[in-house]
């Protein structure tokens, strides 16, 4: 189907697609199996100029919006949403400082970050912490010219691997909504450590770790935008991350389609290839439907975000409800046609399906998605 | 250039069709030649009217081709012994020198020669021309490449044979180069052409997907590389009589850009599989390192050498010097045994003179069985491990 | 450094079928590609420009569609490209084809070192290396797989022997044909793309090489094509059958008496 994309557009696509068919295919399974860091891939990708896609310019990156993210993330997802989610989790990691960092904070993080040159990491989630945002305990004091910050965060994707990392602490519980900042913290400051990697179901190429802030001291020009708006950086963050994580809803659906249709022409039963079965063509033409929307919607909501900087909650939420649902469908079907096979590790769609459980889970659970799109469209009809 | 006689020609179309370049098209009821054209004249020999014909233009600087006389072999010297195909082409030359009625003499350069010379008589040559030289002791093309052109140019040999060796395929387009002479490379045969004779040189291209037969009608020497275990070496006959020229080149002529400081000879993990009389190779169908490790065991059980497709190279289950094949090495042995390989033309290239082949795929319709003695149908995973453990069995193992 | 890539643009040749009963050869739907060990060769250029400086410029002889495989180099390092075509080039066989790339080079300022891949996978002849280093009268060093220094107005390499390998030094200008195991080639980056884009190509003509035309194309080939056939196929084909462990039972058989 033609996207209509410009030819700036069609080559950050074959870009993305060269690394994925070249170097992300080849090594998913093994990566999967030894659970080790993409390092050499993430290199690749930042040597290709596609790190700092979202990055503008001055900074060294290439300036591109978010459509082309997802341009890039598609490609990858579709080889493999682990390796994916190693690199993406780069870009969650810099948007807190893109959104609301200082001049010269962002001339001294971004620019490495584009490269590729270090890792960034977004640190939110805590033990009481997941879908309650508001309920998260880690705390900054100000001690002179530092913040010190004491807590634990939990599950962070890049976490032991990343250099720089975009934590939110509490700094004053009695404002409530408007106590806590952001905060740069880097791997090298005082009181900063981690955890052991975490055992995962899925993405098993991505590292999850816990990070442990035991007075942790950090100079004051660490602090992200203005202390107070820590809450309204996180939202404006996810905002948009979302299509991102989206579309690897949408490259793992269509990875997980082509391998059930091409399986589907080689496989014979009852003398005929069970593509010649209506179960199987019903199922897969359902599996192709849901792709081609879902793709649809999270490509119209990157575009939108990126001629209407605000606004985007609902949309945003939209696309990710929508893609991450389906891949978790189509990639279970794609399990059933391959059936046998299918659940044996020698062949990738198993390993599809495992992946595609964190993408309802992660950056919002989907149940807090349709909490936020209820929401919007509550407000929508009040001013009807 | 393609002459066509308009008036002959029937417009039947069949030259279009038979053209192998694409570089004819019917147009109004006519062929139309373009520039992918070769001369090759394959149409000219299809057209029933025969209106087709190629005028060659003589060329400018005819070299008087009948002073150019005699069937040469440049023998490889390395590391102290002679290199087998330097043999093997005196076993082709021997019959090239035959038909022209002419001798056949070897090039022998290098350090140490010890008893090389007389090797080389006792395997056919009549003649020897032997460069002994601290400069020579190892290859650089520069000083390799001189002295035989200056050997070239005042003995005049028509023919010039060479193994499609690393130190073949590096020295001898450069001597090409300089003679102004035409060169084919990895020959698979050679013959006399009885009108003229002229020597046909006959090589795959296209990694083997076709074969040309190639002449040099206006250059000399003609010079041909051939790949080693190709051509077959004449019996040894200490009897045999010939001469052993000693030459003394001019210094300036022995000099080199090139210093080698070191040689290192690297020991492979299992026999050479150019050696081994036992070939057990594997390929795509095997589908990783544990598949190739069946195939390493069935070799072992065979006191044989293990040998690879290039899938499986590429793929990283196995190093590059097992790879058997159009970018690999040609392999004779007594028995190969391809398991799970296509049989894909750039692979049979390299293994086709084996006297038994044996091919195990579970594909029915997989070319490798066009060239099989033995063909079996199935899993290799199933078939390797049983037929490993049979004849370890039959060893007494 | 100057540093020349010579380039080809091939058929991927595993598809390149003839069929015998017609003697055509059948190229609909073969994509071309660059050569893949001229992608090696281009490589370890960008390297070397990357670790020592200087200027990486692609060349190639060709049909005026050999300019896609020229911006895909530019997309992977390179600074320049050079299509050096004609009608004239047409029907050249190695010695042709060297003279050709040979004046393009001296056309161009000539080069410090020139990098070729060992061969190219239509030809499969591996002569255009050594041929050029003779025509530009260099020293030429073979199958290399590591460039291991430059310094001194010398390069030093490890070229691959039959039996292993030997550590080389060549003094500058040299050329070098290498083999893949020499590196693993970049990705095009995007702004290698968008460079590769809008990118002036520079072309040349017999005329603008001031070539010799008897020394062009078909007519300044000594070696010329009499005849194109498809490979002959012979084997008994006598296949095994029965369940595995008849098929075992009959080859282990068949193999004792060979053995």
């Amino acid at each position: 189907m033609d996207y209509f994309l410009s030819e700036e557009q069609q080559m950050i696509v074959d870009v993305a697609r060269q690394i994925t068919d070249e170097l992300i295919i080849p090594q998913r399974a093994e990566l999967d199996e030894t659970e080790e860091f993409p390092a050499d891939i993430l290199r690749a990708i930042a040597q290709a100029d596609l790190f700092g896609l979202y990055i503008p310019e001055e900074y060294g990156g290439f300036g591109g919006g978010s459509f082309d993210v997802v341009l890039a993330l598609e490609q990858f997802g579709r080889g493999c949403v682990g390796i994916a989610t190693a690199f993406a989790a780069n870009a969650l990691g810099a948007y807190p400082i893109l959104i609301s960092g200082s001049e010269e904070m962002k001339q001294k993080y971004l620019p490495a970050i584009a490269s590729g040159e270090k890792y960034a990491a977004f640190a939110l989630t805590e033990a009481n912490a997941g879908s309650d945002a508001s309920g998260i305990q880690t705390t900054a004091e100000l001690d002179g010219d530092h913040w010190v910050l004491n807590g634990t965060k939990q599950w962070i994707t890049n976490g032991g691997e990343a250099n720089i990392y975009t934590v939110i602490a509490i700094t004053d519980r009695a404002k409530g909504p408007r106590g806590a900042t952001m905060f740069v913290v880097e791997d090298t400051d005082p009181g900063f450590s981690y955890g052991a990697k975490e055992k995962k179901l899925g993405i098993r190429a991505s590292s999850t770790r816990e990070l442990v802030f035991k007075d942790c001291r950090v100079p004051k020009d660490r602090v992200i935008g203005r202390i107070g708006t820590g809450f309204i950086t996180v939202m404006r963050t996810l905002d948009l991350s979302r299509p991102g994580i989206a579309v690897l809803g949408v490259g793992l659906g269509q990875a997980a389609l082509d391998e059930a249709a091409s399986y589907a022409k080689q496989r014979v039963q009852f003398g005929k290839p069970i593509i010649s079965f209506q179960a199987v063509q019903h199922m897969l033409a359902d599996m192709a439907i849901q792709v081609e929307a879902s793709r649809a919607l999270v490509y119209a909501t990157a575009r939108h975000i990126d001629a209407h900087k605000t606004g985007v909650s609902k949309m945003s939420s939209m696309c990710k409800v929508m893609a991450t649902d389906m891949a978790m469908k189509v990639t279970t079907d794609a399990v059933q046609i391959l059936a046998g096979y299918g659940y044996m590790r020698e062949y990738p769609v198993e390993k599809m399906m495992r992946d595609a459980k964190i993408l309802q889970i992660y950056e919002g659970t989907n149940q807090i998605q349709r909490n936020v799109i209820g929401q919007e469209i509550n407000k929508e009809y009040s001013k009807k | 250039m393609l002459k066509i006689d308009l008036e002959a020609c029937i417009g039947c179309g069949v030259c279009e069709s038979n053209c192998a370049f694409g570089a004819i098209t019917m147009e109004d009821g006519h062929p139309v030649v373009n520039e992918k054209c070769t001369l090759c004249g394959t149409c000219v020999d299809n057209c029933e009217v025969e209106a087709l014909s190629i005028e060659r233009e003589a060329k400018a600087n005819q070299a008087d081709l009948a002073a150019w006389s005699g069937v040469w072999v440049f023998a490889e010297f390395r590391n102290g012994r002679l290199a087998p195909v330097a043999l093997e082409l005196l076993g082709a030359g021997r019959g090239l020198a035959d038909t022209r009625q002419v001798k056949l003499a070897a090039v022998l350069l290098g350090n140490d020669l010890g008893e090389a010379a007389n090797e080389l008589i006792a395997h056919g040559a009549d003649t020897v021309f032997q460069v002994d030289d601290p400069a020579l002791a190892h290859f650089t093309d520069d000083a390799y490449g001189n002295v035989l052109a200056d050997l070239i140019r005042e003995h005049k040999p028509e023919i010039v044979l060479a193994g499609a060796t690393a130190i073949g395929r590096s020295v001898i387009p450069r001597v090409a180069t300089m003679m102004g002479a035409g060169l084919t490379a990895d020959c698979t045969n050679l013959a006399i052409r009885d009108e003229d004779g002229a020597l046909l040189q006959t090589r795959p291209a296209f990694g083997g997907n076709i074969m040309a037969t190639i002449v040099c009608p206006d250059t000399r020497p003609q010079m041909a590389t051939v790949r080693p275990l190709v051509m077959k070496p004449l019996a040894r006959d200490a009897s045999r009589q010939g001469e052993v020229v000693a030459v003394t080149p001019v210094a300036e002529r022995l000099k080199s850009r090139v210093k080698v400081l070191e040689s290192v000879l690297t020991e492979s993990e299992q026999a050479n599989i150019t050696e081994s009389d036992v070939v057990v190779a594997g390929g795509r169908g095997l589908d990783g390192d544990k598949g190739m490790a069946l195939v390493s065991e069935l070799a072992d059980a065979l006191d044989g050498a293990v040998g690879a497709s290039r899938a499986a190279v590429d793929s990283g289950w196995i190093s590059y010097h097992h790879q058997v094949g159009q970018t690999g090495k040609t392999v004779a042995p007594k028995l190969y045994i391809a398991c799970g390989i296509s049989g894909a033309i750039q692979h049979v290239i390299g293994m086709q003179s084996a006297e038994t082949i044996v091919a195990i795929n579970k594909d029915p319709h997989a070319p490798i069985f066009d060239v099989a003695t033995y063909g079996v149908v199935g899993d290799v995973f199933e078939i390797l491990p049983k037929l490993t453990a049979k004849m370890k069995e039959r060893k007494g193992q | 450094m100057k540093i020349f890539v010579c380039v080809k643009q091939v058929p991927d040749a595993k598809d390149v079928r003839l069929d015998p009963k017609t003697n055509t050869l059948a190229r609909e739907g073969v994509q071309s590609i660059m050569n893949p060990y001229d992608r090696h060769a281009l490589e370890e250029a960008v390297r070397l420009k990357e670790a020592h400086g200087g200027t990486v410029t692609v060349l190639s002889m060709g049909p005026p569609q050999a300019e896609a495989t020229l911006r895909e180099a530019i997309s992977c390092g390179a600074d320049e490209m050079v299509l050096v075509s004609d009608r004239a080039f047409a029907g050249a066989d190695t010695w042709a084809t060297t003279y050709t790339l040979s004046m393009a080079i001296r056309k161009m300022g000539g080069a410090d070192l020139i990098l070729c891949g060992k061969q190219a996978i239509d030809g499969d002849t591996a002569q255009v290396g050594p041929g050029l280093a003779e025509r530009m009268d260099i020293p030429c060093v073979t199958y290399v797989r590591k460039v291991v220094a430059v310094a001194d107005g010398a390069i030093r390499v490890e070229r691959m022997m039959d039996d292993g390998y030997d550590l080389v030094e060549a003094s500058l200008p040299a050329l070098l044909t290498v083999v893949k195991e020499i590196n693993e080639p970049r990705i095009p980056s995007l702004k290698g793309k968008m460079k590769a884009k809008k990118q002036q190509l520079v072309m040349l003509s017999a005329a603008d090489i001031e070539a010799d035309s008897e020394q062009l194309g078909l007519k300044g080939s000594p070696t010329q094509v009499v005849k194109v056939f498809a490979p002959e196929m012979r084997g008994d084909r006598a296949m095994i059958e029965g369940s595995v462990d008849e098929q075992v039972a009959q080859l282990a058989a068949k193999l004792e008496t060979i053995l």
